[in-house]
């Protein structure tokens, strides 16, 4: 009579699982639509809503701006364009100038390691207003006064740095035996960085670079601030002749359209990434 | 008169740090012949194979390859290395390639050769062990055994006048062990200089021309397979030999 084993209940084992699996989708739901509802419907009630509707909401504003906003953003689309490619090379360059050693190349060692630090400890801002309002300053020519040049240099120099971290991560989490079986068959330093480390490297940093450039992406702004009307200016702008905040509103909008995609295509190849090497 | 060794090491000697791991080890291996070196885990083995093939530099002694010495530190070791293929427990081939890619690198930065004249020899030799389905995959996509025999090849594009192979089946499952062995079989039939540390002492037994036991960064004794395992004079091989059995 000990026989300590419950009554099964009458239910195959697979069932019982596509039938708690179901029912966690429906609990799911309805708290979200509960919880959807509830905002929706409190939010509108609560004191001084109005005036924060008219403020940053406003539906007319929005539609007004919001084709000068992108034609704005473009501008940011354009410094991004030219910027991305300089950093993806200059930071590769910074990273092979403090992979290096050979005891002549030590100088260019202390340099890489100088300029990681410097620039990776100083707000961008700060960066782009030194170059950006300091080298025009020195009295250049008309052409060479352009902030977009200026601006540009100053988010090749300090992104550079951190894209230059991550890539020197990716050069040291290969694992030295690579290095030896390269070497073991007679390659130079040079061939069996570019042939066998690097393209191993590359492809194991792509989800952490990406990350450095959604937020070279958002920095694009900053340069707004020497000069050129891309989209935050423009919205300054906006927001300015209308007293109203929704065009800063428009912009987040147009930011986020671009940065939340990319992010999620990036955790996307982490957990790829993860998956495969667990 | 008895021709000067293929590869001869005469009191080598390396260290890491403060750790003597190879202490005066002297070797002679004749053109064709097959040595293994076997003895228990940091008996010196794989430093041993490393510092021949140049990846470790050595502290003392001198490593002769056809008389000549290559163990100077002031050689350019990379075209040494490429007489002397090393093959490594873990594999090492490059993941991001092809097997056919990982055979063609070396021998195409090397020697300069280009790819179009490289290709029939290099499909040649994955005929030679029975590879020529398996050029187009990934490491990934190959078992244990494959990949290791696909390393063999490798080193083997560079035309070798030595072969090493440090460990090369422990890696694998045990069913996979004896395609890799019989690959170096293969060799020492078509007439290659090889040495072997290894912890297959059946294969050493029947395969080796002579055996070497290392301990501790010496060797206590050498002679032929039947010598050493039916009539060990020392007594530390006696004691290794019953411990692997």
């Amino acid at each position: 009579m000990a026989d300590g084993a419950a009554p099964l209940p009458g239910i195959s084992r697979d069932a019982y699982n596509a039938r708690s699996k179901r029912r966690g989708l429906i609990v799911a739901s309805a708290s979200t639509i509960v919880v959807v509802t509830l905002i929706y419907q409190l939010v509108p009630r609560a004191p001084g809503w109005a005036r924060v509707k008219a403020s940053f909401f406003d539906r007319d504003v929005l539609i007004d701006t919001f084709p000068r906003l992108l034609d704005a953003f473009l501008i940011d689309i354009m410094i991004f364009a030219w910027c991305a490619p300089a950093i993806a090379i200059w930071g590769l360059v910074i990273a092979l100038c403090r992979d290096a050693r050979t005891p002549a190349l030590f100088p260019l060692r202390v340099f890489a390691t100088l300029y990681n630090d410097v620039f990776r400890g100083v707000p961008v801002i700060l960066v782009i207003y030194l170059i950006g309002f300091g080298i025009p300053g020195l009295g250049l020519s008309r052409t060479w006064s352009n902030p977009y040049i200026w601006g540009s240099l100053a988010l090749i120099l300090s992104y550079s740095a951190y894209v230059a971290e991550v890539y020197r991560a990716g050069i040291e989490s290969i694992h030295e035996s690579q290095r030896s079986a390269a070497k073991s068959l007679g390659l130079s330093h040079r061939h069996t960085m570019r042939y066998v480390i690097l393209p191993q490297a590359f492809r194991r940093v792509i989800p952490a670079n990406m990350n450095n450039f959604i937020s070279l992406q958002k920095d694009v702004a900053l340069v707004s601030f020497i000069g050129p009307v891309e989209l935050l200016r423009q919205a300054s702008v906006e927001k300015s002749l209308l007293a109203n905040f929704t065009p800063y509103i428009g912009a987040a909008i147009i930011f986020l359209s671009v940065t939340i995609p990319a992010t999620r295509f990036a955790d996307h190849l982490i957990a790829k990434q993860n998956r495969e090497r667990g | 008169m008895e021709s000067p060794p293929k590869i001869e090491l005469r009191h080598v000697r390396k260290s890491f740090g403060s750790l003597d791991v190879i202490k005066g080890v002297s070797l002679g291996v004749q053109r064709g012949e097959l040595v293994c070196l076997i003895g228990s885990s940091g008996s010196g083995k794989s430093t041993l194979l490393r510092c021949l093939n140049l990846l470790e530099p050595i502290d003392g002694g001198e490593i002769l390859l056809d008389g000549s010495d290559i163990s100077h530190p002031m050689l350019d070791p990379q075209p040494i290395r490429q007489r002397i293929g090393l093959v490594f427990q873990s594999f090492n081939l490059f993941p991001h390639m092809t097997a056919f890619e990982n055979v063609l690198l070396a021998p195409r930065l090397n020697k300069r050769i280009p790819r179009s004249r490289l290709k029939p020899k290099v499909e040649a030799l994955f005929h030679r062990f029975g590879l020529q389905d398996r050029m187009n995959h990934y490491p990934d996509q190959l078992s244990g055994g494959q990949q290791q025999r696909v390393a063999i090849v490798r080193a083997l594009a560079l035309e070798p006048e030595v072969m090493l192979f440090d460990e090369v089946t422990s890696a694998l499952d045990p069913e996979l062990v004896s395609e890799v062995l019989d690959v170096v079989r293969q060799l020492k039939g078509e007439g290659m200089t090889l040495m072997l540390a290894t912890h297959e002492m059946s294969f050493a037994r029947e395969a080796a021309d002579r055996i070497c036991f290392l301990d501790q960064g010496v060797i206590v004794e050498e002679g032929s397979a039947d010598q050493i395992f039916t009539a060990p004079k020392e007594r530390r091989t006696r004691d290794f030999l019953r411990s692997v059995r």
